[in-house]
């Protein structure tokens, strides 16, 4: 009980940090910004493994070994495209102080 | 160990945290991405030390074959199909969330410990993760025109809707009270028949919504998947579960609002559009016949080097898809080498989401000072000579605020290019753009010249015009 109280205090928490973490992002931002909370949200790798390990006959180790499949694409691939992409955006230095004129 | 554990959790989710919050400014945001990336690291070697080790081989298999395919998928994309590859990346991560809960309530139906609260959000976990699986790859679909173009409708579709989520409760119901509500079904049965309903009303949700809408669905997926994650942690009791994901159903939360509000497209108005929309049909071929003052790369080009002195070039997908992008920065070098100003107004929903054209431009090599956001052009456009619009229309749509028009980017802030001097359109066809609505400027032939070309040959053919006039 006690345990699912601090899980619920954590969820909340967590949930008005995530509100007030994205306000008034550039449109510029808002895809590589999606892309970037994409890769985080594999963190579900995390609960693939923990199944997978704990699996103990054929059924749960075919969906144990999707899921941490899936977990590592998520998670690989999301981080990978976030990076990719912001690295197309030139040093933002010289564009700052060139918008301003 | 089990403080141990809990304090790099505990890091995992601080380095997510900076990183978000470095991922708000363009100059720090390369490095909020390797930040969080770090914390991901830190989360998943963290994890290896609490799982018993006789798993590792065949854990190391699956993360092998995930990190290879997610390694080249994301180092392969072109950037013009990014936002369907981010579609599949959350997709992939709401079907682990749904086939964890899955693993795991079979587990202790089979003689695992009893726990109500796992009982309860193995539903719940994969309801959502299935609807996220299947939606993004609805979206993927539609996005990579593979499937399910424009908005599919069928009659009634709001009431199966329902129908499915109640039989998803029904169910729901029937698991976590161990089989006593539908003696027929055992638990793990039920579960299995809520990934399927869900997988369809999943389905069901996404193919009404037009193609325009798909980076607020996409976005909104993502803070789905984000919930699905978080509810997983509730299921495996694991902090760095319910943090991580919370966080991103959150934020995800609140940056679909803010595109839709980029947008100017409410949530409600998106998720209930299609359905709206029913009867009025998508393709509206109505304007076929109708006179367009038909142009030939030369005339615009001589228009360009005699009358202009203000240019600005409207991007649109179509010039990504055709690769068009060096065509357009050469001709942006020749339009200056005569002394002209030319300036790239950059609709938010340019390419196919907010900031995919930034970094199609980007990689093309266009300095970022002559990128301006909607705010930014929309007065520039009453002094310009020439707007050059190259494979866009949805964005320049004058029937987007006609108010006795009910189209489907009715109320979508567009770019004003019709206050310019002339319009220039480099296009294929006539065809609709993306959202299907028929373009009124199109047929206003004193403002407009159509060049209908492929973005690519029609720049090119255009640069040379300038050069030879």
């Amino acid at each position: 009980m006690e345990q699912l109280l601090a899980q619920l205090a954590i969820l909340v928490i967590a949930a008005f940090l995530g509100f007030e973490l994205i306000s008034r992002v550039p449109n510029l931002l808002h895809t590589p910004l999606m892309s970037a909370t994409n890769a985080i949200h594999g963190v579900i790798l995390v609960g693939g493994m923990i199944a997978l390990a704990a699996s103990d006959d054929v059924f749960t180790q075919t969906i144990g070994f999707i899921a941490v499949f899936f977990g590592a694409l998520n998670v690989v691939g999301g981080f990978w495209v976030t990076n990719r992409m912001l690295g197309m955006f030139r040093p933002p230095v010289h564009k700052v102080k060139k918008r301003k004129r | 160990m089990q403080v141990v554990t809990f304090l790099a959790y505990l890091l995992a989710a601080a380095l997510f945290i900076v990183g978000i919050r470095r991922l708000r400014k363009p100059d720090t945001a390369r490095s909020g991405n390797t930040i969080a990336g770090f914390g991901m690291a830190i989360a998943l070697i963290t994890t290896l030390f609490v799982i018993d080790f006789r798993s590792l081989v065949l854990i190391g298999i699956a993360v092998l074959l995930g990190s290879v395919l997610g390694a080249i998928s994301a180092q392969r994309v072109p950037m013009t199909a990014m936002p369907q590859m981010v579609a599949a990346y959350n997709g992939v991560g709401g079907g682990a969330a749904a086939l964890i809960a899955l693993s795991e309530f079979y587990h202790l139906q089979s003689g695992g410990e009893e726990s109500l609260v796992a009982t309860i959000t193995v539903p719940l976990t994969i309801l959502i993760g299935t609807v996220s699986f299947m939606g993004s790859v609805v979206a993927f679909l539609k996005l990579q025109e593979i499937a399910f173009s424009g908005s599919v409708t069928f009659p009634l579709q709001q009431v199966v809707n329902a129908l499915l989520f109640v039989g998803i409760l029904v169910l729901a119901a029937n698991a976590i009270s161990d089989g006593s509500l539908l003696p027929f079904l055992s638990p793990v049965g039920s579960v299995i028949a809520i990934l399927a309903a869900s997988a369809i009303l999943g389905v069901l949700l996404v193919i009404p919504i037009g193609g325009a809408d798909m980076p607020i669905v996409i976005s909104l997926l993502n803070a789905a998947t984000g919930l699905a994650a978080a509810a997983s942690g509730f299921v495996l009791e694991n902090y760095i579960l319910i943090i991580g994901g919370t966080i991103v159903g959150a934020s995800g939360t609140i940056l679909t609002r803010q595109m839709s509000g980029a947008l100017g497209r409410p949530l409600r108005k998106i998720i209930f559009a299609g359905i709206a929309a029913t009867g009025t049909g998508s393709k509206q071929g109505g304007g076929e016949d109708r006179e367009v003052n038909d142009s030939s790369p030369e005339e615009a080009g001589s228009y360009l080097a005699e009358e202009a002195q203000k240019v600005v070039i409207v991007p649109g997908y179509g010039l990504a898809v055709a690769q068009a992008q060096s065509p357009m920065h050469d001709l942006m070098e020749t339009l200056e080498s005569q002394g002209k100003e030319v300036l790239f107004g950059i609709h938010p929903v340019a390419g196919r989401m907010p900031g995919h054209m930034n970094v199609l431009l980007a990689e093309a090599g266009v300095p970022y000072e002559k990128l301006y956001d909607l705010e930014d052009i929309n007065p520039e456009f009453e002094d310009a000579d020439a707007v050059i619009i190259v494979g866009a229309n949805d964005v320049v749509n004058p029937a987007a605020n006609d108010p006795d028009q009910d189209t489907p980017i009715s109320g979508m802030p567009i770019l004003d290019v019709e206050k310019a001097e002339k319009v220039i359109f480099v296009k294929r066809s006539l065809s609709p753009g993306f959202a299907g609505v028929d373009n009124p400027l199109f047929y206003d032939t004193d403002k407009t010249m159509m060049v209908f070309s492929d973005a690519k040959q029609g720049l090119q053919q255009i640069n040379e015009a300038v050069k030879n006039s």
